[in-house]
Formats: C-alpha cells, sequence, structure tokens
C-alpha cells in the first residue's frame, strides 16, 4: 500500500499488542502530521525506557535502581510475598492499598503451548528468598485463568512441604481474565479475601 | 423469538445488504451460488458464533476486506435487542448487544437458533467428532456457560497434549521428573474440567434422548431410533449407564484412568482420556446408524436431532420463545412423508427462515413471506 519510511514504520507499529493494521496506519499518519518537537519526545522516551529501566535484582520488578522501590521500602511487611505473574500486575495490586507486603514476579506463567516451564519463570529465586524463613506467608495472585491456575497450583505443592501459610487470591476476579484489568474493588475485595490452598 | 432484522456488511458475499424479516415462515429463493446460504448463515452466527459450513472465520469476510459486520435486530417477547458482530482477520472479534461490549457467554445466550443442512448428514456418518459438536453446540445453547468450559476444556488439552509430547521427545530422567511434576498440575486442570464438560454432556443427553426417539417417530414412522453417551476413554466403562451423575464423582473417576494410562500417554505423546475422546451412538431399530442405516434414513436421524434440539429448547422451564428455525436447503433432500413432518413443525414455529433453489421444493404450505436473492442483494417477493 505504502512504501519507503511508512510503510516501515506502519510495519513497526503494527507488531505492538493490540495493534491491528488499521490502527498501525492511523497512528502513522497521526506522527507524520505531528509536531517534529513531540515525535522527537516520544522517540527519546522510548529509548530512555530502555536505556535506564532494569529488573529489581530481588523480586524482578521494573525499576531505574538495582533494587525497585517496594524493595527498599522500610515500611513494607517483609514477612510477607505476593507472587504476579508480570510488573504490570504489581502496579494493579498496589491501586487497592489493600497489600504491604513484598513481591514477586515470576516473568510469565506455565504454558507448555508457549513453550514455558517451570524452569523459565523465577521459581528459582523465590525459593531462594524463602529459605531463610523470615516469609511467613506467600500469597499467589497469578491470573484467573488455566495458566495462572496451574502456575498457582504448581507453586503451592512446591512450598508445601515449607513452613509458610500459602493462599491463593479469592475468585471474584473474573475468570478468563488478566489481573490487570480487574478494576480496584474487585481486586482489593479478592485480596481480603484471599484463601490458604492446600498443597 | 423473531429476527426482525438482519444487515450485512462485507459478509461472505454480500458488500452492503439488509432484510426485514416476517414472523413466521420466510422463504429465500435464488439460483445456486447467489448468496441465500450465506443469509442463513449470517443468522445462525450471530447467534451461536458458530458458522454450520467452515470452522474458521476467514472465509466469513468478504474476499478483499478485513472486517466484516453482521446487524441484527430481533424479538423476544416484548423486548427487542439489538446485535453486533464485527468479525476481524488477525484480531479478536468484537462483540455488542445493544450496543454493549460483551464477552462471548453474554452474546451467544441472546439469539437462539437451530439450524438444519445438508451438512448434518455427517452427524450420522461423519466422525465422533462431528456428534461431539452437535452436544456441545446444543448443550451451550441449553446453558451459556458451557461455552467457557467447553473453552477451557480445550485449552487444558491443547496445553497437556503440547507437554506430553515434549515429555516423549526428551531422554534424560531427570528433566522428565521435571515435566511430570508439571504435569500433574494439567492433570488435575483436565480431570476438574473434564469433569465439567462430561457432566453438562451427559445431563443434555438425559432430556434430548427422549424428544429424538419422538422425532424421529415423526419423522419417519415405524423403526425406533435411540441415542446414547459413548464414553470411550474409560477402559473398564463400555456405556454411559455406568457413569456417575455428579460432577465429583467424575472427577475422580477421571483421574483415576488418567493414572492407568500414564505409560501409554508417555510413549503415544497424547492427552488419551477425557471427553474429548467419547462419542454419540447413534441407533435405528436397535443397529447402529453410522454403520447400517439407509441414506434415507441418516437423513431422517439427522433431522430428528435437529428437531429435538429445537423442541428443547422450546420448551425448557425458563424457555424464551421458539428458537428461530433455520432451513438451508434441506426440503430437496427429503421425501414427500419427510417433507411434511418438518413442514408441520416449521409451521408451528415462531419463525422459519428457509432456503430453496427451486421455489416449488418447498411444500405450498410453507408458500408465505418469500425473499428473492440476487447476487449481492436480497427483495422481498410476493
Ligand atoms: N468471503 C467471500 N467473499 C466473496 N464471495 C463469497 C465469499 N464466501 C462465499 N462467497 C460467494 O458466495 C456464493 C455462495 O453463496 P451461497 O452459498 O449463499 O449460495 P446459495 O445461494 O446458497 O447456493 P446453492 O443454491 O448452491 O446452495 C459463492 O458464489 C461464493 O463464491
Ligand atoms: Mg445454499
Ligand atoms: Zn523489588
Amino acid at each position: 500500500m505504502f512504501d519507503g519510511a511508512i510503510a516501515d514504520l506502519v510495519t513497526e507499529l503494527g507488531r505492538l499488542p493490540g495493534v491491528g493494521p488499521k490502527s498501525a496506519q492511523r497512528i502513522a499518519f497521526f506522527i507524520l502530521q505531528s509536531e517534529e518537537e513531540d515525535v522527537r519526545r516520544l522517540a527519546d522516551s522510548m529509548i530512555t525506557v530502555k536505556e535506564k529501566v532494569r529488573f529489581c535484582s530481588e523480586c524482578g520488578n521494573v525499576s531505574e535502581e538495582e533494587r525497585c522501590r517496594v524493595c527498599v521500602d522500610d515500611r513494607r511487611d517483609r514477612s510477607m510475598i505476593c507472587v504476579v505473574e508480570e510488573p504490570k500486575d504489581i502496579v494493579a495490586v498496589e491501586k487497592t492499598r489493600e497489600y504491604r507486603g513484598l513481591y514477586h514476579v515470576l516473568g510469565g506463567a506455565i504454558s507448555p503451548i508457549d513453550g514455558v516451564g517451570p524452569d523459565d519463570l523465577r521459581i528459582r529465586e523465590l525459593m531462594t528468598r524463602l529459605a531463610d524463613g523470615r516469609v511467613a506467608e506467600v500469597v499467589i495472585a497469578t491470573d484467573p485463568n488455566l495458566e495462572g491456575e496451574a502456575t498457582a497450583t504448581y507453586l503451592a505443592r512446591l512450598l508445601g512441604s515449607m513452613d509458610i501459610a500459602v493462599s491463593r487470591l479469592a475468585s471474584g476476579l473474573p475468570v478468563g481474565g488478566d489481573l490487570e484489568y480487574a478494576d480496584e474493588v474487585t481486586l482489593g475485595r479478592a485480596f481480603a479475601g484471599r484463601r490458604r490452598i492446600e498443597p | 423469538m423473531q429476527v426482525l432484522h438482519l444487515e450485512l456488511t462485507n459478509f461472505r458475499s454480500y458488500e452492503a445488504a439488509e432484510i426485514t424479516f416476517a414472523p413466521g415462515v420466510n422463504v429465500l429463493v435464488g439460483p445456486n451460488g447467489v448468496g441465500k446460504t450465506n443469509i442463513a448463515e449470517a443468522v445462525g452466527y450471530v447467534s451461536t458464533l458458530n458458522s454450520h459450513r467452515v470452522a474458521a472465520d476467514l472465509p466469513l469476510i468478504r474476499q478483499g476486506n478485513d472486517q466484516a459486520i453482521v446487524r441484527s435486530t430481533f424479538s423476544r417477547g416484548q423486548r427487542e435487542i439489538q446485535l453486533e458482530i464485527a468479525i476481524n482477520q488477525g484480531r479478536a472479534n468484537r462483540l455488542q448487544v445493544s450496543g454493549s461490549p460483551v464477552r462471548a457467554t453474554d452474546f451467544i445466550s441472546q439469539l437462539q437458533t437451530v439450524v438444519f443442512a445438508p451438512e448434518d448428514l455427517s452427524l450420522v456418518k461423519g466422525d465422533p467428532s462431528d456428534r461431539r459438536k452437535f452436544l456441545d453446540e446444543v448443550l451451550v445453547a441449553r446453558a451459556p456457560r458451557y461455552h467457557s468450559v467447553k473453552a477451557d476444556y480445550d485449552r487444558v488439552v491443547k496445553q497437556r497434549t503440547t507437554l506430553l509430547r515434549s515429555i516423549a521427545g526428551t531422554r534424560g530422567a531427570s528433566s522428565r521428573a521435571g515435566a511430570e511434576s508439571t504435569l500433574s498440575v494439567w492433570d488435575d486442570q483436565l480431570a476438574a474440567h473434564g469433569a465439567s464438560l462430561l457432566f453438562g454432556r451427559l445431563s443434555l443427553l438425559n432430556e434430548i434422548s427422549g424428544l429424538v426417539s419422538q422425532a424421529y417417530e415423526h419423522v419417519a414412522p415405524g423403526k425406533s431410533a435411540g441415542i446414547a453417551y459413548l464414553p470411550r476413554s474409560f477402559s473398564d466403562i463400555p456405556s454411559e449407564d455406568s457413569l456417575p451423575r455428579n460432577r465429583q464423582a467424575l472427577e475422580e473417576l477421571l483421574h483415576k484412568e488418567i493414572a492407568l494410562r500414564r505409560s501409554e500417554e508417555f510413549a503415544r505423546g497424547v492427552t488419551v482420556v477425557g471427553p474429548h475422546r467419547d462419542d454419540v451412538l447413534l441407533t435405528i431399530g436397535e443397529l447402529p446408524a453410522k454403520a447400517y442405516a439407509s441414506h434415507g434414513e441418516c437423513w431422517s436421524m439427522a433431522l430428528a436431532l435437529r428437531l429435538a434440539a429445537f423442541e428443547l429448547m422450546r420448551t425448557l422451564d425458563d424457555s424464551v420463545g421458539d428458537p428461530v428455525l433455520i432451513l438451508d436447503d434441506v426440503f430437496a433432500e427429503l421425501d414427500s412423508t419427510r417433507r411434511k413432518a418438518l413442514a408441520q413443525v416449521a409451521m408451528t414455529a415462531e419463525q422459519t427462515i428457509i432456503t430453496a433453489a427451486v421455489a416449488e421444493d418447498v411444500p405450498a404450505e410453507l408458500a408465505a413471506q418469500q425473499f428473492v436473492v440476487t447476487p449481492g442483494q436480497v427483495a422481498r417477493g410476493n
């Protein structure tokens, strides 16, 4: 349809999640008609995010420092760890203001179709964090879909032999959903009503 | 219920078309290949999100476009409800009920239809998957929450089978032990979701089996017809009679069978236990229809299955009126007795949509509102 620079841009935009060919075209033309300084700011912020942001050495959250804001915060309850799939899930949980413990980011969920097994997730890192016995409770907040459930069951069995209370977010979360799309009230309630899971 | 209005944009052969249906019988007439079935298919799709002809959505989008839109207004009792689907190429479809975005489960619980078409011969003659599909379609129409039960179950099977295949490919004992610990998680999911689906199917069969016999008797008096669930994934349970009618017990049974078949699954790299392996046994005069029935008997059986589904839906306690009956090109296939039997049902339905290449194929008593179909257009006839 187009060639050269525009075609390249449409192709690149089309690779972004949730952007179909039509949206990619619309965004490309929007950029073409924008002021150059606006476009430069957008491009710079994309580069900066890549250069500056890394992953917290403790929990796997996104961070601009060695350890993330949650991990360095002295007021957080260090006896609790909430296990999530992605850093964006931390944002969702934080909004509820229900939870004051630490986090652990797995980096996904068990899904053979996508070639993701337990070894591809940050489960070993979690076990290391739990080894010193300071953590008394683990809340599993994986997505309320099949893969999230499978991952939760797997973790619950793994942690079953340790002296740690393991709970799963209470349902009420839309099944088949993504944690990040759950509204704050629902997610808050789910936290309040989390239940122990028997390994 | 009744479809009042249908509007197609880039759906199949239609760039833009609108039809206002009448209550009672509607007959779409036109030469072969003109687009009659496309209309019937659109009504079916806006009801179930399934086409009676193809498994994939892509052929529904008009050649050269990347989106098809189907809009429909239908009435249920006193209420008028708008349905809209955007079928998108390479992206999720968008569903709306009266202007609000909804999920598939909420969408398919709106308009109810029963489609009978030449393809239905495969219900009798085809693979077990054709019969499972029939059962699951009726189950979902009966209780829409089974839409997600089915989707979840299918995904569990896919996940678990992928895992089994990868285990079959590993040699080292330690990596195999790792994979097996993940497998037990998927075993749980298979048993849990499988039991839900199995329970739904068994309950449905219980409700529909009498209706199938009755419908067959009506369509082809003489021999008696039967339908039974064939649980093929249990080594020592040959018929549905020995299955427990309780979700929990079914789950335990599946668990036991999964453990029993472990080595076979490892060797073959397939999920061999679960309702995705089951079949439905159709019998005419005690003999299995698939292997014994004549061509005409097969047609009667297929028709009886659809009519039973229709009867089930209209007589539910919480029934919201008759489903819309869609008869795609079927009168030409039936002899006069069966034409009459089908016509009788069509006459009593709140609304029927019929397609036929030749108007004379449709029994005279159904000659009501006619539509003449020409390429890309539908116009009111008579
Ligand atoms: N995605 C599509 N884009 C364009 N045309 C299509 C598409 N899908 C189907 N068609 C055309 O629609 C026509 C088939 O329409 P349909 O099946 O409704 O015919 P019909 O009137 O039912 O015919 P028959 O009497 O033979 O059953 C074919 O000519 C086919 O090429
Ligand atoms: Mg046709
Ligand atoms: Zn951190």
